[in-house]
């Protein structure tokens, strides 16, 4: 491959100055509050958490982490997002 | 009164061992009786890092089932006559972890040891709740890159709520950031999130940036904590990290790119 002018030198010099750093930060910055306001949800979360996964627990055996409850903003509604994982082969889950 | 640090990090692959390893040996070298904790079960490391791997007999998990006791599972380290090493088991079983085993070692530990680190696993499942579980003390390790700043943030989270002190609600563990292969060069040409900027996202107390270095590579492969290698950039600014974690006002080093003249400039890349 032919050598760099001095002019293409130049110029992706001054390109690269702006950098992708810049960038990096913003979208960090975005998603990190957005995580953190997510964090603050409701008391109740955690009992409502404990509670479902004893129901699940009733019929399958599951991971003391696999039930997931979110709350999510969305303008004025609040959306409850539940998630639940169970095991890979639900044969062995239960018979355990 | 002895204090439990775990170092944790969320993503894999920052320097979690790394710095568990160098932590242990900084703090055993500083006349500290210190054990460290491999929490990773299923993937034993920590004993390599350590250059103790021929010598495991037996593991966490064996004390925690009853099988040994912890006098025999502990490993003395050959070049600190205070640090000792508890090395992970490598069952594949992921529930051998239990969390009254886990403290009752803990507790044992905690009688016998200043310090006692746990080396977390990567993600945020049960081997890393268990292991940031009864910390004092957390180092998040982190590396300047999104997902790795968005991960620790997840983490903090996590050391905020899931954890004895703040389920009991003792005072919450304290938070470091040690931030790890840190390349000065490219955070001047604007390629590379800069210290100011993730102390800026995850605003926590500043412990330490570990620079990227050939030296720690070097130093796993001989299986010598980096922090014993006090000729190497990477040694010196661990050595820095732990003198501020025990309290000593270090001014922060590695920070700024070298000089370098136009030809490095040129064909240094």
């Amino acid at each position: 491959m032919k050598a760099m002018g001095i002019a293409d030198y130049f110029r992706e010099r001054r390109r690269s100055r702006r950098g992708s750093a810049s960038v990096a930060k913003e979208r960090l910055q975005i998603i990190v509050s957005h995580e953190r306001a997510e964090r603050g949800g409701p008391d109740y979360l955690p009992m409502l958490r404990q509670e479902l996964l004893e129901v699940v627990r009733r019929y399958v055996t599951v991971d003391p982490d696999a039930v997931r409850v979110d709350v999510e903003r969305d303008g004025p509604h609040e959306v409850l997002e539940l998630n639940i994982t169970l095991p890979e082969r639900m044969e062995e889950g239960a018979q355990r | 009164m002895s204090r439990i640090v775990v170092i944790t990090s969320g993503k894999g692959g920052v320097g979690k061992t790394t710095t568990a390893a160098s932590l242990a040996a900084g703090l055993a070298r500083a006349g500290h009786r210190t054990a460290v904790v491999d929490f990773d079960v299923g993937l034993r490391n920590l004993d390599l890092v350590m250059g103790c791997e021929r010598r495991v007999v037996f593991d966490f998990v064996n004390v925690i089932n009853g099988d040994a006791r912890l006098n025999q599972a502990l490993i003395k380290d050959k070049r600190l006559s205070n640090l000792s090493i508890l090395p992970a088991s490598q069952t594949r079983d992921k529930d051998a972890l239990t969390p009254d085993g886990v403290e009752r070692v803990l507790d044992e530990l905690r009688a016998d040891f200043d310090y006692v680190i746990c080396d977390s696993p990567a993600g945020i499942e049960r081997g890393a709740h268990l292991a940031s579980y009864h910390a004092d003390d957390a180092i998040v390790v982190t590396n300047p890159e999104v997902s790795s700043v968005r991960d620790s943030d997840r983490v903090l989270g996590l050391l905020a709520s899931r954890t004895r002190r703040a389920e009991q609600g003792d005072d919450p563990v304290r938070e470091h950031l040690l931030l790890t292969r840190y390349d000065p060069q490219r955070v001047k040409k604007g390629d590379m999130l800069s210290v100011e900027d993730v102390q800026e996202i995850l605003a926590i107390n500043l412990l330490g940036v570990i620079p990227e270095s050939q030296s720690v590579l070097n130093a796993s492969n001989a299986g010598i904590p980096v922090v014993l290698e006090d000729g190497e950039d990477a040694g010196q600014a661990y050595n820095d990290a732990i003198a501020r974690y025990l309290g000593e006002d270090r001014p922060h080093r590695f920070l700024q790119a070298e000089r370098r003249g136009l030809f490095g400039r040129m064909f240094g890349g």
